[in-house]
């Protein structure tokens, strides 16, 4: 049908008056333009640019190419702490995709349930965590899992598992763990409110054609309603990438800029601060944290891309 | 109307007149006012109320012509405020100075102007001056202030009930803590690993003086003489190796305040400090408390202190009033401000080598050890902390791998020298 009224006959009156370049169309969009333009690409294009130059001791800036990203990528004072964000940053990002995610989805069923009572209370609930701001959360999280005054081991403890209980923000193994899972806890309202909110627009039609031609609750699910929320996923998915390669905060906010215990909490964001804004004794360097966040921007663009062109194009979207 | 609006017109001239007139005089005011006001720039925003109502006002009993305002902004902004404040010619007359690079970079940039024929800068020794001064030693851009100083703090009550003395030697020290980890009601050592900088400040660097003997080790190390594989700096880390047993349990993700509530509880006994704890513990705990020097090895008579220059005073060198600031740095120079510095705020200590009574007891201790120990600075402060990889930051990572138990000593010191020649040309050898 679509296709008949596109390629339909257009009055041919309105033809001339079309081909006049829009104002309008400008006018409406010159403000967010200007302020996307001023605020977001022009900073976004100088970082590139910064980062083919290099300062010498007296504040003045050269043009040195590629030479940053070649440091950046072999000097192994450099790359060694580079490929230990980006390892860190992967594990984090794979700890929120499996846990954050899948918690997410759960708990977006459960409130989806017909006959649940106090669905928007628990719905808020959930929520809550991520309008918290980020020292608060880290703050609750590191005097409950304190080793000196916490109440994690006295719960623990209280179940017979007081013998588990160790320092996890403290130690090398367990730190990166730890911190994903308090940041999972933070934000798994996100992808709980999206898959919610798709699953309320599925009709109830096509699950009682399902139930009507036999289907248990499990096949509903797997052929019903996964298929149906499959783009919101994606969109989750790449939500969470994109948030993750940009996270900084809470790693900051609990464990400082030099994200101990040696490095093992380091992720992309925390290496960028300390590179450009430079901590204690260690100079912050412009140039080369320019270099680092335009690393940063291109393993972002990537992972967008491969989405982009690997899987939404494949996704089926469809309109009731 | 129209006389009476003449009449007010006029009027209203002579107001406007005589307002104008008076403006002119006040600005004129204003002008001879601003010849003699000095603007201090500093990160010590929790300084301001002893500057405004102890500092200045004693200044200006002895110089009433010089006004001397204090301006502060946060620490962890200043350096970025002050940078752009130089830059666009806003800044201050009187520069507060990082110790080090930060300011040895304006020096470089002419932002700073040399203090070497400042009235006072005599009453300092090399080693206070040593912060503010160019490689070679011989021009010095800022007044030294004031300096902190490491040492241990313990809990006077726990070491009556133990009848414990404090421990002058190492060996003296691992038996009071034998002691107090077999009584068992208390940590016997109060720190954590969660923040890095404790463990390099107050472990490596608080007892490794006495190991690398002070500034001798410390020059050493900057003239490629020592490197940090020698035995001085590895027994350094043997000995923090031997500290996690009396440390408190999950001392891995202890962080700083966690710590000073230990000991301020009254539950832990001995705590590895920098003198600025003293007012801290001052307010917060309820006990009496008091320090012991860090104990030297076995044998060894003469004792090292880190007493770490940390604060000074320059001159902006685009300053119109640059007369006034140095007369008001010579008066910083004085035992006058170092008394009223060093009571306002005791654990800051004045450097200057006139005499100071410091009226806190523990304070006064710390301060003490000044007459019988020699004192040296931090010894990744100076020159080897300016590459990449940054030493400072290695050893507060080695420092508490070390005392977590995840790296031995040789391979803390291994990686603090490897990190060092990768960049450091004396080291490369």
């Amino acid at each position: 049908m679509s296709d008949i009224t596109a390629s339909g006959v257009q009055p041919a009156e309105s033809v001339s008056v079309r081909s006049r370049f829009p104002v309008h169309v400008a006018v409406f969009l010159a403000p967010a333009l200007a302020i996307y333009t001023l605020f977001s690409i022009y900073p976004l294009i100088d970082t590139i640019r910064l980062s083919f130059y290099t300062g010498d001791e007296s504040g003045a800036r050269h043009f040195a190419g590629l030479a940053n990203f070649y440091t950046l990528l072999t000097d192994p004072a450099w790359s060694g702490h580079f490929w230990n964000a980006l390892r860190n940053n992967l594990v984090f990002f794979a700890v929120h995709m499996v846990v954050q995610n899948a918690i997410g989805l759960g708990l977006a069923m459960l409130l989806s349930l017909p006959r649940l009572t106090g669905g928007s209370v628990y719905r808020t609930l959930l929520f809550l965590p991520t309008m918290l701001s980020v020292v608060i959360i880290g703050f609750i999280w590191q005097l409950m899992l304190n080793p000196l005054w916490g109440i994690a081991e006295k719960i623990l403890s209280a179940v017979g598992l007081g013998s588990f209980f160790g320092p996890w923000l403290g130690q090398e193994t367990t730190a990166l763990i730890t911190i994903s899972l308090i940041s999972v806890w933070q934000f798994v309202g996100i992808p709980m409110m999206l898959i919610y909110a798709a699953l309320l627009n599925i009709p109830d039609d096509l699950l009682d054609a399902a139930i009507v031609d036999g289907a248990g609750p499990f096949s509903v699910f797997w052929f019903v309603r996964l298929p149906l929320i499959l783009p919101t996923l994606g969109v989750v998915s790449i939500l969470t990438f994109v948030a993750n390669f940009n996270a900084f905060d809470l790693i900051y906010a609990i464990k400082g800029a030099l994200a101990g215990p040696n490095f093992s909490t380091d992720i992309l964001g925390t290496f960028f601060y300390r590179t450009f804004f430079g901590y204690q004794l260690q100079v912050g360097s412009p140039t080369m944290g320019a270099t680092v966040a335009t690393a940063m921007l291109i393993i972002i663009l990537l992972g967008v891309l491969i989405y982009l062109f690997g899987v939404q194009r494949r996704l089926q979207r469809h309109t009731f | 109307m129209r006389p009476l609006h003449a009449k007010t017109l006029v009027r209203r001239a002579g107001q406007m007149l005589a307002t104008a007139s008076v403006a002119v005089a006040a600005l004129a005011c204003a002008n001879a006012a601003s010849a003699q006001t000095l603007t201090i720039e500093s990160w010590r925003n929790d300084d301001a109320d002893v500057w405004n109502s102890q500092i200045i006002p004693a200044f200006n009993k002895k110089f009433p012509n010089i006004k001397v305002q204090f301006k502060a902004d946060p620490p962890t902004e200043y350096n970025a405020a002050l940078n752009a404040r130089l830059t666009g010619g806003t800044a201050g007359d009187l520069i507060t100075c990082r110790p080090f690079d930060a300011s040895l970079d304006l020096f470089k940039k002419g932002q700073l102007i040399s203090v070497n024929e400042v009235k006072g800068i005599e009453n300092f020794s090399d080693v206070a001056k040593s912060a503010w001064s160019t490689d070679d030693g011989k021009t010095t851009f800022c007044m030294p202030m004031a300096s902190v100083i490491h040492g241990f703090i313990y809990n006077k009550p726990i070491f009556d009930e133990l009848k414990l003395a404090p421990p002058k030697t190492m060996s003296e020290f691992y038996a009071v803590l034998d002691k107090i980890k077999a009584h068992g009601k208390y940590t016997p050592l109060a720190m954590g690993t969660a923040d890095q900088w404790e463990a390099a400040t107050m472990g490596f660097q608080n007892i490794g003086v006495n190991y690398w003997k002070g500034e001798e080790g410390r020059k050493a190390l900057i003239e490629g003489k020592q490197k940090f594989t020698d035995p001085a700096y590895i027994q350094t880390f043997s000995e923090l190796a031997k500290w996690a047993p009396y440390m408190g349990k999950g001392y891995q993700s202890q962080k700083y305040p966690d710590t000073q509530n230990l000991f301020a509880l009254g539950r832990a006994a001995i705590y590895p400090a920098g003198s600025w704890d003293v007012p801290i513990f001052r307010k917060q705990a309820d006990f009496e408390f008091d320090a012991f020097a860090p104990p030297v090895p076995d044998g060894q008579g003469k004792c090292y202190i880190s007493d770490h220059t940390d604060i000074a005073l320059g001159i902006n060198a685009k300053s119109k009033n640059v007369e006034a600031a140095k007369t008001f740095l010579s008066w910083i120079a004085t035992s006058e401000f170092a008394d009223i510095y060093a009571n306002a705020l005791p654990g800051f200590f004045p450097l200057s080598k006139e005499k100071v009574t410091v009226k806190d007891p523990v304070a006064a201790k710390f301060v003490g050890w000044r007459s019988t120990c020699d004192s040296s600075i931090r010894n990744s402060y100076q020159i080897l902390s300016r590459g990449t990889p940054n030493l400072e930051n290695e050893l507060w990572n080695v420092s508490a791998q070390v005392l977590n138990g995840t790296m031995k000593p040789e391979e803390a010191a291994k990686k603090a020298e490897d990190g060092l020649a990768g960049w450091y040309e004396p080291h490369k050898k």
